[in-house]
């Protein structure tokens, strides 16, 4: 009773805390003075001024895209020189030796694509310098491209004909400082004050009670957790994420975490109500993304609070920490899968049947459920786009979304953005699940190691970072593939969302007449959720049931493997 | 080429500058001013070493202490690992057998779920009440304390649910065992 009550509080903070950071929000993108103007204004200038770029003059569809992918490659290519060459840079007070070339290649995706699926272990692997420089700075303008790209597709869905979908360069930077930068101040100093290291001193070698050695790896965890979790990024700083216990000391710690996560993302949907001048468009996705959400939630809570009699009475506590039980286990796990993070706070492998299968079937639907920041609404509105088409089908009437038509290029295009999570999830399993190589990462026998292959494509397609932790990613095998289907996971659907946006924005906006159908009432809510679980969910029920719905039978009629 | 890259790498060196140097040590200053202690680890020294971390799990096994929650990364903080066994693994089917009799053996009674269970991080500091309340029988013979005491330091060492909502009621062991050392009149390496 006090965890539903307890996810009831946590819901209302998290709307009360996403509708007053969409004021914000769309005052900066807005370009108006806000109340960190005075500080960050100067710099802002700054680096136009540097950059040779100008803020104010909007882009195409196409230049947009261009600048996204020119900025992505960029960083994709100072990442991987600092992970192969952090063992000869400075600040790497436990020795720590170069990334070998394959597992650099994945991890600078990784970070670069907001996925930040982690096939190293932070603490073993990574310098500080390749913590701070590499990873944080991707953490931070990752977030940003797609908190650009989000705005820019609702400026073609919501703007004046012709005005263009922005300025990549002015979004992506106005992002980072006046929105992710504060956020990830305030988290940081909480979470430091919680317990979270945030030191330059390396590993400490501890005589426990009883005489043995420890080693305790620590490092500046604070400041790249807060942007962790704000930018829906996900990649801890310590190999088992935020379950370890300097990562997330306490349940506060746990709070504010779980809270950041779904922030900016809850924020996105009131963004988009204000900039369509009608916030109840906003309010109608928030709906249809809640929905889906708390049926999430209430799945993974129940599976995981009901246990199993493997481990006898009691919670599902395999794989989770005491602090946070079976609760917070199930509130973090849906949190982070609907939303892009991938971070976790207890192991997901170790999850009941059919919480791994919400999991999936949050990250399979595209990330959609809030999704990640800027990304999750993009997703969205790909899916809206589609439940309009399927709509005017219903009524035989041109579909329109906010007085602009929806056509052949548009659904076209939704479509073929579409079809990425099914080539990357179906093909990229179906292969992994034949290729000797790749099934060597597979840890367990039965259903379930069809599971932990479908987790990590649909993981790394989805842009998500979650793993089932007993898949051995760090093959060259795995390295590789995961690596080029996370690039697909991300451009395959930024690059038609932007050219869909650049389409609408280019169109006459019709006038509502009684023939019109309304997008933002319960009808239309219905409408947009069926479509994401006919269109997304179905593609994948048949693989869905031999991986979890097969051990959840097993397990039932009590066999193991 | 020029006028399309120039703004990408001016940007990203601003922004390594400002996210990745500038942002992290200015929170390393903050913390290392205001909370030192927590920024470092939240070390525990006795006698000028350090004996581990009020967050991080040790491994107890003797009978004078409360044990910890298994760990599949055997208490390693470097790397840290959790077991990622599967529901329908025969092999955590074996492993949660084997600990609820070693547990049962040493304790009497039944073995609560968490120390059956294998941690997430295998670091976790916490056990459960019920956990620690079944081993005080067990560390006051092993003591000679009377089981009052022993349960007394343990209820001043269990925390409750944050806003009565939030979390579980739990128990920090390194914290427990010190303060079973510091109410036991006998010196730990006589007792050993």
């Amino acid at each position: 009773m006090h965890d539903l009550l307890g996810y009831l509080l946590f819901c209302a903070v998290l709307t009360a805390g996403g509708w007053a950071l969409a004021g914000l929000m769309t005052r900066v993108y807005a370009a108006e003075r806000t109340p960190l103007s005075p500080v960050f204004d100067p710099l802002e200038r700054g680096f136009y001024r540097l950059a040779g770029i100008r803020a104010d003059v909007s882009q195409g569809w196409k230049a947009y895209a261009l600048a996204v992918l020119v900025f992505n490659l960029t960083g994709f290519v100072a990442l991987y020189a600092i992970l192969r060459l952090q063992g000869a840079l400075p600040l790497n007070p436990d020795g720590i030796a170069g990334m070998p070339a394959d597992l650099a290649f994945n991890t600078a995706i990784s970070f670069v694509t907001n996925t930040n699926w982690q096939a190293y272990s932070g603490e073993a692997q990574l310098s500080y310098l390749a913590q701070m420089a590499g990873l944080t700075v991707q953490n931070f303008v990752s977030a940003a491209t797609g908190m650009a790209v989000g705005i820019a597709v609702i400026r073609g869905f919501t703007g004046e004909r012709g005005a263009g979908l922005g300025n990549f360069w002015a979004d992506m930077t106005r992002s980072v400082l006046y929105v992710l930068m504060p956020l990830s101040v305030v988290v940081a100093l909480v979470l430091a004050v919680q317990g979270v290291p945030q030191t330059l001193l390396g590993a400490v070698h501890a005589t426990t009670v009883e005489g043995a050695d420890q080693v305790i790896a620590r490092g500046p965890a604070a400041a790249q957790i807060a942007i962790k979790q704000l930018g829906t990024n996900g990649g801890g700083f310590f190999g088992v994420n935020s379950a370890h216990p300097f990562e997330n000391p306490t349940v506060l710690s746990n709070m504010v975490q779980c809270l950041s996560i779904l922030l900016i993302p809850v924020a996105f949907c009131f963004v988009f109500g204000r900039m369509a001048q009608d916030r109840r468009q906003g309010w109608a996705i928030f709906a249809a993304m809640g929905v889906m959400f708390v049926l999430g939630l209430v799945v993974i809570w129940w599976g995981e609070t009901g246990g199993t009699a493997v481990l006898g009475l009691g919670t599902n506590m395999e794989g989770k920490e005491q602090r946070f039980g079976a609760g917070l286990s199930a509130l973090w796990a849906a949190a982070t899968t609907a939303a892009s993070n991938g971070s976790v706070n207890a192991m997901h492998d170790s999850f009941m049947p059919l919480s791994g299968l919400v999991e999936m079937v949050n990250m399979m639907i595209g990330e959609v459920v809030f999704g990640g920041v800027g990304a999750g609404l993009y997703g969205m509105l790909l899916y809206v786009v589609l439940a309009v088409f399927l709509a005017g089908l219903m009524v035989g009437r041109t579909p329109e979304y906010l007085g602009r038509k929806i056509e052949a290029r548009e659904v076209t295009l939704a479509m073929l953005a579409f079809l990425s999570m099914p080539f990357g999830i179906l093909a990229g399993g179906a292969i992994s699940a034949s290729v000797p190589a790749a099934l060597a990462s597979v840890q367990e026998a039965g259903p379930h190691g069809l599971s932990e292959i479908l987790y990590a494509y649909s993981s790394a397609i989805g842009n998500n970072g979650s793993a089932f932790g007993g898949f051995g990613a760090a093959t060259q095998w795995q390295t590789t593939t995961l690596g080029l289907l996370m690039l697909l996971g991300r451009y395959a659907i930024i690059v038609p969302m932007l050219s869909i946006a650049g389409s609408l924005g280019a169109k006459q906006r019709a006038a509502v007449t009684s023939g019109t159908f309304p997008t933002h009432g319960p009808l239309f809510v219905t409408l947009l959720i069926l479509t994401v679980a006919i269109l997304g969910a179905l593609t994948f029920f048949p693989v869905l049931a031999l991986g979890p719905i097969a051990e959840q039978t097993a397990l039932a009629a009590g066999h193991s493997f | 080429m020029l006028t399309l890259f120039r703004p990408a790498l001016v940007l990203l060196a601003g922004m390594t500058l400002l996210t990745g140097l500038a942002y992290p040590l200015a929170i390393t200053a903050i913390a290392q001013a205001l909370v030192p202690a927590a920024a470092n680890g939240s070390l525990i020294v006795q006698d000028g070493s350090v004996i581990g971390s009020r967050l991080i799990a040790q491994d107890f096994a003797g009978a004078r202490y409360l044990h910890p929650r298994p760990s599949a990364a055997a208490f390693s903080a470097m790397p840290s690992g959790a077991s990622n066994l599967g529901p329908s693994s025969a092999t955590l089917r074996r492993e949660v057998a084997a600990r609820r009799s070693a547990w049962e053996a040493a304790n009497g009674g039944t073995a609560p779920v968490d120390a059956v269970t294998a941690s997430g991080s295998g670091l976790d500091p916490q056990i459960s009440p019920a956990n620690a309340h079944g081993q005080a029988a067990r560390i006051a013979a092993a003591r000679g304390l009377p089981l009052a005491e022993v349960s007394r330091i343990i209820a001043a060492h269990t925390e409750s649910r944050w806003l009565g909502l939030y979390g579980e009621p739990r128990v920090n062991v390194l914290l427990t065992n010190l303060a079973l050392d510091a109410a036991t009149p006998v010196a730990p390496a006589a007792a050993n």
